[in-house]
């Protein structure tokens, strides 16, 4: 009965492309994780709805369709609103490095980009889970 | 980012208010079983108790989790408040899982009357996982009016839903076994209704004839006496067979305030304390020293396994506890 890892792997908007969000659930899973999926074309206030009601440590918004600076920034208003501030949020896929350096001042914990080895990404998660402590 | 700790008991009021962050906070302290939130959901437990529960079980495939989506779309345009626990299972290996049911929900999700949330088996029996059933008082506090819990797609005999439940449901697909399969011993015999899905089928027909037979035959419910479970075709395809599910619930509810009805509430709690009395006796045997002392014995076939058990269960019941 130990404290398990939650995570909602996110697909928003019209990126249609769920191959690497399915191998990274699988991975988180095959890790001792519980791994909620949103499922294609998520809005944010449907992923930020999930995320709150689910609970989870982590919310992993993957995108790969470029529109990483219009989401991110609705998806933190929403957290506020939600009174959720201490989610951790993770953002997946192909984007820009200056886009990168953005994120992470936005509140993005970590940016996974391709080619990211799967071992690296659950010891990110698991890393941010514990620097964050008990809640 | 972060903030501090809040007591388990200090959630308690935002979440009989309805405030979603603490609703879902107490169920995953709930879902942890950390001694520290025991406390609040007995709180939580004597102010629960006015929701009415919903169990829905049936095999994986059968289209439960659609279903599911339709029944609570209809049960929110009736002005209800809905929640859902959706449980599936966890790997028997890695213990971590998917879940995935939330992805035939999603046209629910920005209802603000209703509450999804999925849960993992964790290695629990019978399609439930094991907090359960306080998620549903947690869930009954913040005032929901109906608290749905979709099972784990299990086999032939995992009933531990229909105990857990006011109404249960069993849905059955066309196509998945014959007239003998619908006279077998199990999980047919805990509906309380009985729902044949994806009714727009040309053979559903063959398997609403079946179960009525079974039915008539003597073989139903085997925990609400003087219930005839009705058989309901549904199709979440054509939108069709809701309206009679949802008045088949109401008839359920009826029949439980009678006589029949004490019997079956009695039966829930009975259930809920062995639940929580095995889940605290569990705990501390599993911490018992003696199983490595004992177990190296056993190794060395000194002793063996049933001889070395009793020994330890005559031990362990001796012994004062001290939670």
């Amino acid at each position: 009965m130990s404290t398990q890892i939650r995570v909602l792997l996110a697909k928003v908007g019209l990126d249609g492309h769920d191959r690497g969000v399915k191998v990274v659930a699988r991975t988180l899973r095959d890790a001792g994780m519980d791994v909620v999926y949103s499922g294609l074309h998520r809005t944010p206030e449907e992923v930020v709805t999930a995320a709150v009601q689910e609970d989870v440590d982590i919310l992993g918004v993957s995108l790969l369709s470029g529109v990483q600076m219009t989401v991110f920034p609705k998806i933190f208003a929403l957290l506020k609103e939600h009174k959720v501030e201490d989610m951790i949020v993770v953002a997946g896929g192909v984007m820009p490095d200056e886009d990168v350096i953005e994120l992470k001042r936005m509140g993005v914990a970590e940016v996974l980009l391709q080619d990211t080895p799967p071992q690296h990404i659950i010891d990110t998660l698991t890393g941010l889970v514990k620097a964050r402590g008990d809640r | 980012m972060a903030r501090p700790y809040i007591p388990s008991l200090d959630l308690i009021e935002p979440a009989a208010r309805g405030e979603t962050w603490a609703v879902a906070r107490l169920i995953s302290r709930a879902e942890a079983g950390t001694p520290e939130v025991r406390e609040a959901i007995g709180e939580i437990y004597r102010r629960a108790g006015k929701a009415h529960v919903v169990g829905i079980t049936g095999v994986p495939g059968s289209g439960k989790s659609t279903m599911v989506s339709k029944l609570v779309r209809k049960l929110l345009d009736a002005g209800e408040r809905v929640a859902v626990v959706a449980i599936d299972p966890s790997s028997p290996y890695s213990g971590g899982s998917i879940l995935g049911d939330r992805i035939r929900m999603s046209d629910l999700v920005l209802d603000p009357n209703v509450f999804i949330r999925s849960m993992a088996t964790r290695g629990a029996v019978g399609g439930m996982a094991h907090a359960a059933l306080d998620v549903v008082d947690i869930l009954d506090l913040a005032g929901f009016d109906r608290i749905i819990i979709e099972t784990v797609g299990v086999g032939q005999d995992e009933v531990e839903i229909a105990k857990a439940s006011h109404t249960t449901v069993v849905v059955s697909a066309p196509g998945l076994g014959d007239e003998i399969q619908a006279i077998k011993a199990g999980i047919l015999e805990i509906a309380d209704l009985h729902v044949v899905s994806k009714c727009d089928r040309s053979d559903a027909n063959r398997t609403l004839t079946d179960l009525k037979t079974m039915l008539k035959d003597g073989l139903g419910s085997a925990l609400t006496r003087g219930w005839l479970p009705p058989v309901i075709g549904t199709s979440s395809y054509d939108d069709q067979g809701f309206e009679e599910l949802i008045s088949g619930f109401g008839k359920h509810l009826a029949h439980l305030d009678g006589p029949a009805g004490a019997a079956r509430r009695e039966q829930i709690s009975v259930f809920r304390l062995k639940k929580a009395a095995e889940a605290l006796m569990l705990e501390r045997l599993r911490r018992h020293p003696a199983f490595e002392p004992e177990g190296r014995r056993v190794a060395a076939r000194q002793t063996d396994p049933y001889a070395a058990a009793s020994g330890i269960v005559k031990q362990f019941s001796m012994e004062k506890p001290h939670v």
